[in-house]
């Protein structure tokens, strides 16, 4: 068989292999049993919640998670943007790279704090190692931040009515040190061993076998680059990120980092199952996840596979298949399950150049954000889905002439109208500013954003926004986006689109919480049948996939039709 | 929210240590016994530093090496050319061309390059080129090519060299890679490791 297929086959196996016991372990932490960490971590927890003066033991209602969320979220703001605008002359800048100018310091703390990882800057010139280590540091608290929100609203449905949701910081500290650190570590060491530097040595420089100077930007790669994929932040260490050979030297390491991607957001979802005793509910939910994934990630794999009709025009060969913006060592189909993995999940990272994909394998991309619930980012995909959930449970109990209920508490019309903003939220902040841009290029023809003419250059737009609102942070990186009106527009677009899902989904749940719990009977709808999960998908598709079907009639469709 | 900052502070400034600190300090710990230490594998490729000066011999650093995995830019008839790179193969930077599929100026400037080749390669038929050749990779530095974009290349190289076409074919297969564990993945040469076995070829 093409080994190629294999490939990603052993990545789809490996990836619930490992995702299964881990949603188990992150079970455990959330009810606070015990783990095999305990001996390292909890005394060091101990020591960091005694100098903070914080009770992690003290429990809050959903409005004071919330204000502990964002207050944090404020000082790492105010953190990134001081050092960003100064990095310059802060130490561990061998290079030479400069601060940061304000818009685009905006859009980078923007875009780190709100585990977007959208970069305006290319990290071997932009970005010192000063710099790097801060963006790393974003990369571990914004990720915990998220699963502790998810957290949030596991505690929120359990079988009870009360307004005692648990600790945040508890939550958020034990995602980071538990979760992520580990399995960072992990990642991190395998990495290094098959050539991803480690080491604060700035540029080298090299005279080629031909006699060319060049230079070999290296750095403190190897952790940062492991993070960036278990925290589905995406934001690289180079520019190019995984497809530079430093940061993703061989056919294993992009084994491990594309599995490390989708590690942590399908765990959560087992993690949901094991948490509330519904094993069944969380294989619904990973079976409509996985069922949208696969909708997205074959056809992208044949047509990358397939090469591109225009160079076949020209009369090369295509044996791997269309190669524009990706790696011999990768090879076309391992680049479209990154490509996909990449942008269902809100990670971002890449080992391909999105902007070279095939029309329709690029509207593949966009859908996985523009749905931005099929696995989604740590936490926040899972509280993308709940809004899905809490919709289809609405549009179900109609059909039907029940009471919506969802585990036990009646769903009234506040919570529906809070996920319908939520739902919408989306939609609007992608093609209000899609059009602004458009109508701004449409203004000043000469400006010089797009590399691309046409429809395409039309799909750079609407990528940027698309993957600034899924807080997904990859790019058709032909846009030449560090200016002002991208970094402003796209750190307000991440802004909003971090905070307001996040802030959604976890009021819908603090208030089902509070509410009378009415054990199961024959007259309850489940949530955790076939049938439900078809409802889950069909909602999906209607509201989601065909709220910009028309942009991407314009973009893409356009662009596949145009060819010959 | 106010009761919330000044902990908020102090426990960023707690995960700063752990995620900044510890982490990367063991993580630099670790990857001293990494491949060259952590700063990017190398290929040696001399090490003669006896130098006389004047009268007194002393040994001069000139270690003469290269990155395994980063790859160069080989356009010189004489070796196996690499693949086409955005950044031209400076590893200062990284990236690809970002050009779409249907963009007329990137489609006149793939048309140019087949036509450089073929001008380079009389003998060779359009339809043996393979698209890695003629298109620029996701990192501007990938140091790979597939099998059949190296054999594409041996009669240019053989008429160049003068050496029989046999013993270039041979040499490629020395250096092909097979997928991992022969299963998985794409099978590709090290174009780097196999210029470097062409000067040593006899």
């Amino acid at each position: 068989m093409n080994t190629e297929i294999n490939g990603i086959i052993l990545m789809f196996v490996l990836t619930i292999l490992f995702a299964y016991p881990l949603g188990k372990y992150i079970a455990n932490i959330f009810e606070g049993q015990r783990t095999i960490l305990d001996p390292v971590f909890n005394p060091i927890e101990k020591f960091l919640f005694r100098i903070s003066r914080l009770d992690s033991q003290k429990e809050m209602n959903w409005k004071e998670h919330m204000v502990a969320l964002l207050t944090l979220n404020a000082v790492w703001f105010l953190l990134g943007m001081i050092i960003l605008m100064n990095q310059g002359w802060l130490p561990l800048n061998p290079d030479g790279n400069p601060s940061m100018t304000p818009d685009l310091a905006f859009n980078t703390t923007v875009s780190f704090v709100s585990n977007t990882n959208l970069q305006h800057y290319s990290g071997e010139t932009g970005m010192s190692y000063f710099g790097q280590l801060m963006l790393q540091l974003f990369q571990f608290i914004s990720a915990g931040a998220g699963i502790a929100a998810a957290a949030v609203v596991f505690n929120a449905l359990k079988a009870r009515s009360t307004e005692q949701l648990g600790n945040f910081y508890n939550y958020f500290l034990k995602s980071c040190t538990r979760i992520l650190l580990p399995l960072s570590v992990i990642v991190a060491i395998t990495i290094m061993f098959n050539g991803t530097p480690m080491t604060f040595l700035g540029k080298d420089q090299v005279i080629s076998m031909q006699g060319d100077t060049m230079h070999v930007s290296r750095g403190p790669a190897a952790a940062m680059v492991a993070i960036k994929q278990i925290g589905t932040n995406g934001g690289g260490f180079f520019g190019a990120n995984s497809s530079v050979p430093f940061e993703n030297p061989n056919y294993l390491t992009n084994i491990i980092e594309n599995v490390s991607i989708n590690l942590v957001p399908i765990a959560l979802v087992f993690a949901l199952g094991f948490y509330l005793r519904k094993k069944k509910l969380a294989w619904m939910i990973y079976g409509v996840m996985t069922v949208g994934y696969l909708c997205l990630l074959i056809p992208t794999i044949y047509l990358e596979m397939n090469g591109n009709p225009m160079l076949a025009n020209l009369g090369v060969t295509q044996n791997l298949g269309s190669m524009e913006g990706k790696e011999v060592r990768f090879g076309p189909a391992a680049s479209a399950f990154w490509a996909i993995t990449t942008t269902v999940t809100s990670n971002g990272s890449v080992n391909a150049m999105h902007d070279s994909l095939t029309p329709l394998s690029g509207m593949f991309t966009m859908l996985g954000m523009q749905i931005n619930a099929l696995y989604g980012g740590v936490g926040v995909g899972f509280l993308n889905f709940f809004i899905f959930i809490i919709i289809a449970v609405f549009i179900a109990g109609l059909m039907v002439g029940r009471t919506p209920e969802l585990l036990g508490k009646k769903v009234e019309a506040k919570e529906i109208k809070i996920a319908m903003l939520i739902f919408l939220l989306h939609p609007f902040l992608i093609l209000i500013f899609t059009a602004l841009a458009s109508y701004l290029i449409y203004l000043n023809p000469d400006l010089p954003w797009l590399n691309n003419p046409g429809h395409h250059g039309f799909s750079e737009m609407l990528y940027e926004y698309t993957s600034s609102s899924a807080n997904n942070g990859s790019g058709f990186e032909g846009l030449a986006d560090n200016t002002p009106w991208w970094n402003i527009s796209c750190g307000v677009v991440m802004l909003l689109s971090r905070f307001i899902p996040i802030i959604g989904p976890v009021a819908i749940a603090g208030i089902l919480a509070k509410k009378k719990y009415i054990p199961e009977s024959a007259g309850t709808l489940r949530t955790d049948t076939g049938t439900f999960g078809i409802m889950v998908f069909a909602v999906i598709i209607i509201l989601a996939a065909l709220s910009f079907f028309i942009a991407l009639a314009l973009g893409p469709i356009a662009e596949y039709f145009s060819m010959s | 929210m106010k009761n919330n900052l000044l902990p908020s502070i102090i426990l960023t400034l707690c995960c700063i240590g752990l995620f900044c600190g510890v982490y990367t300090v063991a993580m630099l710990g670790i990857a001293q016994l990494a491949p060259n230490g952590g700063r990017g594998e190398i290929i040696l490729v001399s090490t003669d530093t006896t130098h006389r000066v004047a009268t007194t011999t002393h040994r001069v650093a000139t270690r003469k090496y290269y990155y395994t995995n980063i790859g160069q830019k080989f356009t010189d008839d004489k070796y196996f050319w690499s693949r086409p790179s955005a950044v031209d193969y400076n590893g200062a930077g990284s990236g690809g061309s970002n050009k779409g599929p249907t963009n007329p100026d990137y489609l006149a400037q793939v048309q140019s390059r087949i036509d450089t080749f073929l001008a380079h390669n009389p003998g060779v038929k359009k339809s043996e080129i393979p698209s890695e050749l003629v298109t620029a990779s996701g990192s501007g530095q990938d140091p790979n090519l597939s099998p059949q974009g190296a054999m594409v290349q041996v009669s240019r190289i053989a008429k160049t060299r003068n050496i029989q076409e046999e013993k270039l074919f041979a040499l490629i297969n020395e250096h092909v890679e097979k997928p991992l564990l022969n299963l998985f993945g794409t099978t590709k040469v090290n174009v780097l490791k196999l210029n470097l076995a062409l000067d040593n070829l006899k």
